[in-house]
């Protein structure tokens, strides 16, 4: 598990898309999904379905009533007119088609992992009893060992396994679980690699974290969040507008002398409401859940991805967050008249072969800073490896008659030089190793807390999203202090007890605020359960999952950074695809009123901007247009609009800027550039 | 003086005079809704209605009160047109027929002041001061009540209570509309405005109808009615007899409705927020006088339907002002504009009423214009969107859509209607496009409680009648009930605290947004429409 917190942000990125590469296109739309998706798509035109979507239902029942017209008056302009409006149906059902279609490979590939466990549960007297997995109850007891897959989501309540959980998490390599603590949660369908615990089974078969979450990437469950709800309101308002506009048309089109066929006024209605936004509404929110999925965080339900876009204040744990999960070598402190070289010797010889994070840290800084080799020469291969137990609390190596250790200071006879250094890095926070040469003491190892690098950054960052951090640590308000300064958080929470977290919030939530934070005890479950959105860490307990309203698989506690960002991104793309959507109407009068209404005010014409062919022409155009810029956003839809962290005015003002004015410009080049095709058609040119 | 220098002069004088009492105005006007204390006379109302001033309502019983209120007032002038007969004063003018009895008892309580009736020739003294009159107080302080209740929305947190419609409106009109109305029939008399208690003056043996004009002069533009007691409204030389008068005319029908943003600031906190919606209602209306005044100006007839008096640019900002206001008194013929000023005005009026918009009406129009606008914002910055520390969820938009769908609704059904009807043929004086706007205008007039007349088309039958009226009515009232119900979730909401995440709405971004959303509005909804009338006419 400390491997993974030893990772910039950047490189779980990177392995992210390396592991779930077999899964699903991670983020990237390929045009092969269009026509995986297609008898999806054909499904869909099923009018139950329609009725979900009140943009779309409109356009489904304007293409039935122009079937009908088409079929008694066929020409070859009611006739495509139909076969558009129907290709607009269409191409809505595909770009949700698509968005579910990528969900359902992850629900596919999670399925296989959902093997029909055979358990070895445990009687009361204490035998052992085989049932399937699917028999289990919360409470009882089953035995797994190695190789063997656990039957069921639980916590272990006797022994320690190396457990493989790669097909949830992606990470091949083993975790640690054990009885007591928080590392006691298993998931059901996990394998045991060694040894054997027993386990207590804590959720309902059928209810397990595989069955969550092939329920989620599949969108089975998928709710309109809040945000998705006021949007359609807005949306089915708009539809209304647009639907008494054109309605209320005919009469003064019969007052002005120029009656107009319900297929010209079908094709209008259709253009003008707001059909793009409407098309890619549900694909939106698949795809935004889908983007968690692939950055291996699993959400409850859309309202907490939302929520996440909202945050005020971010809650981060100092260790494994902002620091460095392990304490680093920052210093080597020559004692009692060693040549500073020699100690940085020693101490390189010492750690060759210790494999710990510290050990690691420490034949880094003998390279940086005294320029030694990071690896063993020839000679130095002989040496043995003494390593660490709680007993001696050092660990070293014995080369040639040379026994070099380090450890805790009480393990050596110390100075009062080396008890002085000794001392003065504690107060700072910091741990000191003293190093010792054949029982002499040669000097003092400070590993201090390091600030992963980059976080300073990313702090800058949210504080321009408007977002407060809060690091909660430990350690005494001194050394939280310094350590808050060096990463740049807002704020920090010293010498904290899970009450403190608890208090935090709930101060914070007073204000009208919204609290993220991630957590993995059991003492960390109310915290996580009264944050607005908890992520819980996968290596956390059953408590700890069961309180947030996410859990991170990866166990990655800089990644509640990214589910702010997806959070937003996800209400960023509805918001500027509705704008684009909206700014397209304009485009779409200048084309279709001057066609309907040039007849009897040849004025119109001047209208004509965009110098469409004919009457027929310029309104096939304008719904070809309506109809492909449906397929052509899809991938948007998918991947989301691009979010760089900036504040709400910049944001706005580009958005406002690619959509808005790029949603006025686009439809006039895109209709008329169908037109120049469209206008070749005979009968319609 | 060159026309366009003496037009600019006007212009300038206005906005001098507006920029004067904008503050002392807007502050007096907070005051007035957040006062704790009552006066003598206040208390003895009170006492009377049986009403508990200190009492808090919630926002349906606010609503019940704006709608009880309303509905007894149309009633009793209804009733009081019916009996005319038997009243004294009436100058031998008999019972207002049926219909136009109904029209204009909705007409004057939902401060629309639609006409459909000759004053001099139909009302009397005492239905003109008794229930006119009254209506014209009352319903503006109607209005105000409603944005106070609003704005209380946005103010309040986790409560239920929007305060007392009865206090409300009883300090709108006495505290507010009373004192300054009094104040300026005074200045009207001294410019020449005539007020009498005749019926007429015989001018060389001619008889000239006459009224108690002063009075009822000054409440008509400030409480934004617009209902005038002579048929020629501002253009008549007893109403509005030269270019002073006329000056300070526009000026009391723009004063409330644009010193509500100040009030309006105040009553949130910040200053600021007031008058960002301030330059939305002043570009847009600075914008729209300049297509107006300029049409007119480059016209083929640029003085056809106007007063010499006050020329082409003194018609044109009385044109601009009245149409966006809500007020709809006239001084010039709007039918006789070119296509495009025509269309202008119209365009006005189908912008919602919030450049600067009614009293009270135009404040809550563009605030729940600015719900919409920010919604979308702030899906775009990523955010649960808000407007002044309120998120703006499902109920908000509700409201918020039902409030603006409620006029484009009335008024494209009923014009649509209209202009199938084969009566409506011989209604009109025009056919084809210029037709198609007077019958636009005159449902647009109506749905947003204009109540101007574009003229050019009779409207005494009982389609007309009755579906005008039934505009008036669902125009007002829809939009109120849907306010109100907004301030009712507004208020019981936390307040949201301004981080740096938060879309500031006091500088030119807002601006521009909240002005785009007005027009984008507008425009989609009604361009379909107007093609056939206003646009084919200035295309021409």
């Amino acid at each position: 598990m400390t491997s993974t917190l030893q990772r910039t942000p950047e490189e779980i990125r990177d392995r992210h898309a390396e592991n779930l590469g077999h899964k699903v296109g991670s983020g990237v739309f390929n045009p092969r999904q269009l026509l995986t998706s297609f008898p999806d798509a054909l499904r869909k035109f099923d009018p139950r379905h329609q009725l979900r979507n009140p943009v779309m239902v409109v356009v489904w029942v304007g293409s039935l009533l122009v079937t009908v017209f088409a079929v008694t008056d066929p020409s070859v302009f009611t006739i495509a007119v139909t076969l558009w409006l129907w290709g607009t149906v269409l191409f809505a059902n595909l770009a949700e088609a698509v968005a579910e279609g990528r969900g359902k490979a992850q629900a596919d590939s999670l399925r296989k992992t959902k093997k029909d466990a055979v358990a070895r549960r445990l009687t009361e007297d204490g035998s052992e009893e085989r049932v399937p997995g699917t028999d289990l109850r919360i409470g009882d007891l089953v035995v797994v060992e190695a190789g063997e897959v656990i039957p069921g989501d639980g916590d272990v309540v006797e022994g320690i396994a190396t457990v493989d959980e790669s097909a949830i998490t992606g990470e091949s390599a083993p975790v640690i679980r054990e009885s007591g603590g928080d590392r006691c949660a298993v998931t059901g369908g996990t394998t045991v690699l060694s040894d054997r615990v027993v386990v207590k089974i804590t959720t309902k078969p059928g209810e397990s974290f595989v069955d969550r979450m092939i329920a989620l990437v599949e969108g089975a469950e998928r709710q309109k969040t809040p945000n998705e709800i006021a949007l359609t309101i807005l949306l089915s308002t708009l539809t209304i507008i647009f639907m008494l506009a054109v309605v209320a048309l005919q009469p003064f089109a019969i007052f002005s002398g120029g009656e107009q066929s319900v297929i010209v006024l079908t094709a209008l209605l259709v253009c003008l409401i707001p059909t793009t936004i409407g098309a890619l509404l549900s694909a939106i929110g698949i795809a935004g859940m889908d983007r968690l999925v692939q950055r291996n965080v699993l959400a409850t339900s859309g309202k907490a991805v939302e929520a996440a876009g909202d945050i005020d204040t971010l809650l981060l744990d100092k260790t494994g967050t902002i620091t460095w999960g392990n304490r680093r070598a920052t210093e080597f402190i020559a004692a009692n008249g060693t040549d500073e070289r020699r100690l940085a010797e020693a101490v390189r010889l010492s750690s060759l072969a210790d494999g710990t994070p510290e050990g690691r840290s420490i034949i880094e800084l003998c390279v940086e800073k005294y320029g030694l080799s990071a690896e063993p020469a020839d000679a130095e291969k002989a040496g043995e490896f003494v390593p660490f137990t709680a007993q001696t609390r050092m660990s070293g190596i014995d080369l040639n008659g040379r026994s070099i250790r380090k450890g805790a200071a009480s393990g050596f006879t110390t100075s009062d030089e080396v008890r002085g250094i000794v001392d003065r890095i504690s107060e700072d926070g910091g741990t000191p190793l003293v190093v010792a040469e054949n029982d002499e003491v040669l000097g003092v190892i400070r590993l201090s807390d390091v600030v992963k690098p980059g976080m300073k950054k990313r702090f800058a960052e949210l504080r321009a999203m408007g977002i407060r951090t809060v690091m909660v640590t430990g350690d005494n308000p001194l050394t939280a202090k310094a350590i808050a300064a060096e990463a740049g958080v807002d704020d920090f929470l010293a010498e904290a007890k899970p009450e403190d977290k608890m208090a935090l919030i709930r101060k914070e939530q007073e204000g009208g605020r919204l609290v993220a934070m991630t957590g993995d005890g059991t003492n960390d479950a109310p915290a996580l359960a009264q944050s607005d959105v908890g992520v819980a860490m996968n290596t956390g307990t059953s408590a700890a999952k069961e309180a947030g309203n996410m859990v991170d698989l990866d166990s990655d506690p800089t990644k509640l950074i990214e589910i702010v960002e997806i959070g937003k991104q996800l209400l960023i793309t509805r918001g500027a695809l509705t704008t684009f959507s909206v700014a397209n109407d304009l485009a779409k009068y200048f084309a279709i009123l001057p066609a309907m209404f040039a007849a009897i005010y040849p004025a119109l014409d001047k209208l004509n901007i965009m110098h469409l062919a004919t009457p027929q022409s310029a309104i096939l155009s304008a719904v070809i247009f309506n109809a492909l810029i449906i397929v052509a956003l899809i991938p948007l839809a998918l991947k989301g609009v691009r979010y760089r962290p900036s504040s709400a005015s910049a944001l706005l003002r580009r958005n406002l800027l690619i959509y808005g004015l790029g949603g006025i410009v686009t439809p006039f080049a895109g209709i008329w550039l169908i037109d120049l095709l469209v206008r070749l058609i005979p009968g319609i040119g | 003086m060159s026309p366009l220098v003496a037009g600019l002069l006007q212009v300038g004088i206005l906005i001098t005079a507006l920029a004067v009492v904008y503050r002392p105005f807007g502050d007096y006007m907070a005051r007035v809704f957040r006062s704790e204390k009552h006066s003598k006379l206040e208390l003895a109302i009170y006492r009377f209605g049986r009403i508990d001033p200190n009492s808090e309502q919630k926002w349906s019983t606010y609503a019940y009160g704006v709608l009880g209120f309303s509905f007894v007032g149309i009633v009793l002038l209804y009733v009081l047109q019916r009996i005319q007969s038997v009243l004294p004063f009436n100058f031998e003018r008999g019972n207002v027929p049926e219909g136009m009895a109904f029209n204009t008892a909705i007409s004057f309580v939902t401060n629309t002041n639609w006409q459909s009736y000759v004053p001099e020739a139909v009302m009397g003294h005492t239905v003109q001061m008794v229930g006119l009159t009254v209506q014209n107080f009352v319903s503006a302080a109607v209005g105000l009540a409603v944005a106070v209740a609003l704005i209380r929305g946005f103010v309040r947190h986790q409560t239920d209570r929007l305060g007392n419609f009865w206090v409300d409106l009883v300090r709108g009109t006495i505290r507010i509309l009373l004192p300054i109305a009094f104040v300026a029939a005074i200045v009207l008399i001294a410019l020449g405005v005539t007020m009498s208690i005749k019926s007429g003056v015989d001018v060389d043996g001619q008889a000239i109808a006459n009224a108690p004009v002063a009075s009822q002069e000054a409440i008509k533009e400030l409480g934004t009615n617009g209902g005038g007691v002579l048929n020629a409204n501002s253009a008549h030389p007893f109403e509005n007899p030269n270019e002073w008068s006329n000056l300070f005319e526009i000026f009391l029908l723009l004063a409330i409705p644009v010193a509500l943003t100040r009030t309006f600031g105040q009553l949130v906190g910040e200053k600021k927020q007031g008058y960002v919606l301030l330059s939305v209602m002043g570009g847009l209306w600075a914008a729209m006088l300049a297509v107006i005044w300029g049409a007119e100006a480059s016209g083929l007839r640029p003085l056809e339907g106007k007063e010499l008096r006050f020329d082409v640019a003194g018609s044109a900002i009385f044109a601009n002002s009245t149409t966006g206001t809500s007020t709809g008194a006239v001084n010039s013929l709007h039918d006789s504009y070119t296509g495009l000023g025509g269309g202008g005005a119209l365009l006005n009026m189908l912008f919602g009423e919030m450049t600067p918009g009614g009293v009270g009406t135009g404040i809550y129009s563009i605030l729940v214009m600015a719900i919409i606008a920010m919604f979308l914002a702030g899906l775009m910055v990523g955010r649960t969107p808000e407007y002044l520390g309120k998120k703006l969820g499902r109920k908000e938009v509700t409201a918020a859509a039902v409030s603006i769908l409620a006029m484009p609704t009335v008024l494209l059904i009923g014009a649509g209607i209209a202009a199938i009807l084969p009566s409506t043929q011989g209604a009109l004086n025009n056919s084809g496009s210029h037709g198609l706007s007077e019958i636009l205008y005159a449902y647009a007039s109506a749905s947003n409680n204009n109540g101007s007349a574009f003229a050019g088309i009779t409207v005494t039958n009982d389609w007309f009648q009755s579906s005008l009226g039934l505009c008036m009515l669902f125009g007002r009232f829809l939009p109120i009930i849907a306010v109100l119900a907004l301030a009712g979730s507004l208020a019981a909401q936390k307040k949201v605290p301004v981080t740096a995440g938060t879309l500031p709405t006091t500088g030119p971004l807002f601006a521009s947004l909240l002005t785009g959303a007005i027009v984008l509005v507008a425009a989609l909804t009604f361009v379909p429409a107007l093609a056939l009338g206003p646009i084919a006419e200035a295309l021409l």
